[in-house]
């Protein structure tokens, strides 16, 4: 039997569970969202995009679902504590896929809407329902018609016109218990006008598990917003996640991202960007450190579809023992999107010859008056700096896991929170030194 | 302290030294010259144990050591230091990062405690003096957008934290002004005791006016073919290696 089939007959059977348990805005987008995963099923190998992971494979195993919305925790504290520290930032915890607000909403300047999208979804139906499922359309891939299908919460901010919230928001996404668990967050972000927020968002497994974390995330950055999405992953060999990250630029915005895979079982990430308006900035930066073996498939397709845009996209690599990585960046420049400015660049470390790297740059031009550049290189580590430092007396291995942490270095750098920048530079350098094998403030590792 | 006895090395399977015999004694400073192509910083890649390098006769012996058994970074602990001609540009490793790797591998090396960071930070500042290095330069990458001379600079500030016994200075006149020239020279002369030796490979006799040699040898083809005191660096200036490559050749 398909995976898909047991998601469908699961969805026909609890349906009246999943819609009570839900937001009208969110069940009704069900029909469809079951439609279209029927026509569609969930993405194998046979499709392009998905060449190198087999994502349908994620889903098979019989994960438990938390669809009566069961509040799994009295006290989110006592699963975990928060350990990206002094970010100052607002936190929510999603225990599975559950939404605890950690901060009070009168943290939030005034017209701010921060909170679980299921409350949203009550409290303002209108503004959720004129974005909900807009940018993330179920026809096209079926861990997104899933995703639509079950979604019951997942977080929501809105941030009007103007105004500017200077504290991170930090939403800290924890797999833990004693059963296969998939948890379906969704996130909704709008940034109006002239706004400014930034989320980060932490993946961490605390238990030993089978873990699916399906993510859709949709993020709406308005004319001259500036928005700043961190997505860190420190998981387990038993946890899968497949997220999918739509956005809409409208003019003069600004966009960065950064996806870091520090430790993680097998992650497909999708990004979707679409420039939508002129002079809309883009950036787009990952990285993933793997060993063992770990899978990190990261997908992109950045759309110009307005003239005078910039988006430039850097991932990097280190590959160990028997990982896989993958890198797919396709960049499209419509017809008469003149001015467009697109740089991309892929690099990679494999440190044995049982790791992979895929890279797969496709650019695709329609226009004539662009600067379009792409890179992507596979190698090892420097052979002349290692000879260097080792001549200084730091032994080989030191040298190495030096040049490893230097070489993931700028994707760091790129990070415009100062606090989670330090913070990152640590947490890199410790998976290096092999210290960080789970995340830091977890049960299972204390 | 050190004994070289025919020493032969190759690269890619073409013989580049061809039985080299040297004694260094504490205190001495020894200058190799010699043409292009004559060996003389495969020499020092060898001794610094650079793995490009294949060893295919003799031995070295470092204070009764068997130096070519040892790593690298070994032979770093042991007190040999070899600045480079070329320095590597090492972006995301931030100098502090690295000296501090590279002082407290020494210590644990002669089973001492790592140095704190008060202690390493305040060694930093006095080391940089003797070489006149910018706080900014060590605070940045290593060598990376360092000029030529900040780069041979940074070399010397480096010996200066390691302390080695012996110290092999490649080419470091080239690319360098008068200015860098002098302060360079003047750290090395400043680290110089009865203790330890220096190797200076050089090409011009220029390096050698402010660092004054012991002896000095000529190596051409792989091989010491001339020894002698300082004079012999004012002959080779004034007549160039072609009177060398004569006699020998003949």
């Amino acid at each position: 039997m398909k995976a898909v089939q047991q998601y469908i007959d699961l969805l026909q059977e609890n349906r009246t569970l999943i819609d009570n348990h839900s937001a009208p805005v969110l069940n009704a987008l069900r029909d469809t969202a079951i439609a279209d995963l029927q026509t569609i099923g969930l993405p194998d190998t046979s499709r392009e995009e998905f060449l190198h992971t087999d994502v349908s494979a994620f889903f098979a195993p019989d994960y438990g679902l938390n669809l009566a919305r069961v509040k799994r925790v009295n006290d989110p504290k006592e699963v975990f504590r928060c350990h990206v520290p002094n970010l100052g930032s607002n936190l929510f915890l999603f225990v599975g896929d559950n939404c605890h607000a950690m901060c009070k909403q009168s943290e939030f300047p005034q017209g701010v809407i921060a909170c679980s999208l299921h409350e949203a979804a009550l409290s303002h139906p209108h503004l959720v329902a004129r974005y909900y499922g807009t940018l993330a359309h179920s026809d096209n891939d079926g861990t997104v018609a899933l995703n639509t299908a079950l979604a019951q919460d997942g977080f929501f901010l809105f941030v009007p016109r103007g105004v500017i919230v200077e504290k991170p928001i930090q939403l800290v996404n924890i797999m833990h218990g004693q059963h296969d668990f998939m948890a379906c967050r969704r996130l909704l972000v709008v940034i109006e006008e002239g706004a400014q927020a930034k989320i980060l968002s932490c993946d961490h497994t605390i238990d030993k598990g089978n873990f699916l974390s399906s993510q859709v995330n949709e993020i709406f950055v308005g004319k001259n917003a500036t928005f700043d999405y961190y997505d860190l992953e420190e998981s387990t060999l038993n946890t899968r996640r497949v997220a999918s990250t739509f956005v809409r630029q409208d003019e003069g915005s600004n966009l960065l991202i950064n996806g870091i895979t520090l430790h993680n079982g097998y992650t497909r990430n999708n990004y979707y960007i679409t420039l939508d308006g002129p002079h809309a900035e883009s950036r787009l930066y990952g990285m993933a450190v793997a060993d063992k073996r770990q899978v990190v498939d990261n997908y992109s397709f950045i759309d110009h579809k307005a003239p005078e845009c910039t988006s430039n996209e850097l991932f990097k690599y280190v590959l160990d023992e028997m990982a896989t990585g993958v890198f797919n960046g396709r960049i499209l420049v419509r017809e008469g999107v003149q001015k467009t400015s697109a740089i991309q660049t892929n690099r990679n470390l494999c440190s044995t010859k049982e790791a992979h790297i895929y890279t797969q740059p496709q650019l695709e031009i329609y226009a004539d008056d662009v600067k379009c550049s792409h890179g992507a290189t596979v190698g090892q580590l420097d052979n002349n700096a290692l000879f260097y430092m080792r001549s200084r007396g730091i032994p080989e291995a030191e040298a190495r896991m030096l040049l490893m942490v230097a070489f993931t270095h700028d994707v760091i750098d790129m990070v415009r929170i100062d606090s989670l920048k330090e913070s990152l530079h640590k947490l890199v350098e410790r998976r290096f030194r092999g210290t960080l094998d789970k995340c830091a403030g977890c049960r299972i590792c204390q | 302290m050190l004994t070289i006895k025919n020493l032969h090395a190759n690269i890619n399977g073409k013989e580049i030294l061809k039985g080299i015999n040297l004694e260094v004694k504490p205190g001495e400073v020894h200058a190799i010259m010699g043409p292009n192509g004559s060996g003389k910083s495969t020499l020092s890649s060898v001794l610094a144990g650079n793995p490009v390098f294949e060893v295919t006769d003799g031995k070295v012996e470092f204070y009764g050591k068997d130096l070519l058994a040892l790593s690298p970074e070994d032979r770093s602990h042991e007190g040999i230091f070899l600045s480079f001609q070329y320095p590597v540009e090492i972006p995301g490793v931030s100098m502090v990062n690295f000296m501090r790797a590279a002082i407290n591998a020494k210590r644990k090396y002669w089973g001492e405690e790592p140095l704190s960071a008060t202690d390493f930070l305040k060694m930093m500042r006095e080391k940089r003096a003797v070489v006149e290095l910018d706080n900014k330069l060590a605070g940045r990458s290593v060598n990376e957008g360092f000029s030529g001379g900040e780069k041979k600079r940074n070399e010397i500030f480096q010996m200066a934290m390691l302390q080695p016994r012996l110290s092999i200075l490649d080419e470091t006149d080239s690319g360098l002004d008068i200015d860098a020239l002098r302060i360079v020279s003047q750290g090395v002369n400043q680290l110089k005791s009865d203790q330890n030796a220096t190797i200076v490979i050089t090409h011009y006799q220029r390096l050698l006016d402010y660092i004054a040699p012991d002896f000095v040898h000529v190596l051409y083809k792989g091989r010491i073919v001339k020894s002698g005191g300082p004079e012999l660096a004012l002959e080779l200036e004034e007549k160039g290696y072609d009177w060398i490559k004569k006699e020998v050749d003949e």
